[in-house]
């Protein structure tokens, strides 16, 4: 059972349906019902400083979880020290750095649309090799450590980063079409391999 | 870099069975053309980089059966999805983004209250709000602001169209586009009349036109029959997207193939 943590942003039918395509999901906001999940998915659309006040009382279970965690998007950038959207607000501190804006020289923000991501061989892109991705984000996470996929737009941003059973991802993988399923399909199959 | 996105976009109307795809010539002569759900499975399998379902009926009714569409649509699909017809209050657009939608696409409702655009976009962010613009070559040169050059250098003004294209209103539409991404809008779906159904092209000069005054991006729409008339909208009119209707229906252009043409031409493209 993975366990879709529900802080109040943006529609999580998406998410639920494609990790349905591979194992039983629940889309919850109870402590309880996370810490007995194999795996936890922080979805993530709408602004940081709002996400982090709606997560506080769920923020301790997890930060200590031992599942496999998957942050996507706002929910990558929740792991971080700091965020500049909105004012500075402080982040989960599970991976070091800081999430800041485009700059205006980058184009077009938000960053919106498909885009490639050139990625390491760590086991959430198992049987992935620079694909394309579907984002749409106007602040990016400058990781500092754990940086495991990279992408292009004017300048180059981590698009993934991992660390411990901490995985993020920048873009959306439930509306990558294919190879986005994989990479949830992937995410699961950590979650089961998890002692 | 972005990809550059090729749309299919299904045309939903009802009748006594449920919803049906059809595809309108002009938007008059309307031709059934199936299940939309179905639909949305190939062409997410064949590689489409979104789509965009858009009710004709425009009317409550269509809204609902519109709603279950992209309800079941969005169980199995897993691209974006943007929804159009008849969108004209936030309770609207909540219906639609609950159901799986991803954008919704406002048209006459626009028009008629551009405060509304200003609205959608603060509540629900930009990136969720395409304003559609259909509009049609006026050759009356006292009228309109930006005047295009066309192919045979002849010029005229685009108009904005309303309600299906059966109603002109005097606005220009490069004006208007230039407007509406001041109001929030994320991104501009552009339909020329004059080239809807036709399979001669997409209207280059207006999307080029508009392309250029504007900096979110822009979908041309209307006109396209084979994979160069997607090359020119890319290249020449400087268009961020290609959407397509019945071409796509009924397989005269197939979108593997129009993506592979599109790469080997240069144009970055999702395979």
């Amino acid at each position: 059972m993975i366990a879709i943590v529900n802080y109040g942003v943006g529609n999580l039918k998406s998410i639920k349906k494609a990790v349905e395509k591979f194992d039983r999901a629940v889309v919850t906001r109870n402590a309880e019902e996370i810490s007995a999940a194999d795996g936890i998915i922080l979805p993530g659309v709408g602004a940081f400083p709002a996400a982090i006040k709606n997560l506080a009382d769920l923020k301790y279970v997890i930060v200590n979880a031992k599942v496999p965690v998957l942050g996507i998007c706002l929910g990558m950038q929740l792991f971080a020290e700091v965020s500049e959207e909105g004012g500075i607000n402080e982040g989960l501190k599970i991976i070091r750095g800081r999430v800041v804006k485009f700059p205006e020289s980058v184009g077009k923000i938000p960053h919106m649309g498909w885009n490639i991501v050139r990625n390491s061989d760590h086991e959430i892109f198992e049987g992935i090799k620079d694909r394309y991705f579907y984002f749409v984000h106007s602040y990016y996470f400058r990781a500092e450590e754990g940086v495991i996929a990279t992408t292009d737009y004017g300048i180059e941003f981590p698009s993934a980063v991992a660390k411990n059973n901490f995985i993020g991802v920048q873009f959306h993988p439930e509306k990558s079409g294919k190879v986005g399923l994989k990479l949830i399909e992937n995410f699961v199959e950590i979650c089961k391999q998890n002692p | 870099m972005l990809a550059k996105r090729i749309i299919p976009c299904l045309d939903v109307t009802l009748d006594e069975k449920g919803a049906r795809v059809v595809k309108g010539v002009e938007f008059v002569n309307l031709r059934d053309a199936g299940d939309p759900v179905e639909l949305a499975k190939r062409y997410d399998e064949e590689g489409a980089d979104e789509l965009v379902f858009l009710d004709i009926t425009a009317s409550a009714h269509g809204r609902k059966t519109m709603v279950d569409v992209i309800e079941r649509t969005a169980e199995e699909v897993f691209i974006p999805l943007t929804v159009g017809g008849g969108i004209k209050s936030i309770e609207d657009i909540n219906e639609m983004l609950s159901a799986g939608a991803d954008k919704v696409s406002i048209n006459t409702a626009a028009v008629k209250n551009p405060e509304f655009v200003r609205e959608a976009a603060e509540v629900f962010g930009s990136q969720c709000i395409v304003v559609a613009i259909d509009c049609r070559r006026n050759f009356d040169l006292g009228k309109g602001k930006y005047f295009v050059e066309l192919e045979d250098g002849r010029k005229a003004w685009y108009e904005v169209v309303i309600y299906g294209g059966r109603k002109p209103t005097g606005i220009d539409a490069v004006e208007w586009a230039k407007k509406v991404e001041e109001l929030g809008a994320g991104e501009i779906l552009l339909t020329s009349m004059n080239r809807d159904g036709t399979k001669i092209g997409y209207d280059i000069p207006i999307t080029r036109k508009i392309s250029e005054e504007v900096k979110i991006p822009v979908i041309a729409s209307g006109g396209a029959g084979k994979p160069e008339h997607f090359y020119e909208a890319f290249t020449v009119g400087k268009a961020d997207a290609c959407l397509a209707a019945s071409i796509f229906h009924y397989r005269e252009v197939e979108i593997e193939e129009l993506k592979r043409y599109l790469k080997e031409k240069g144009i970055p493209v999702r395979v």
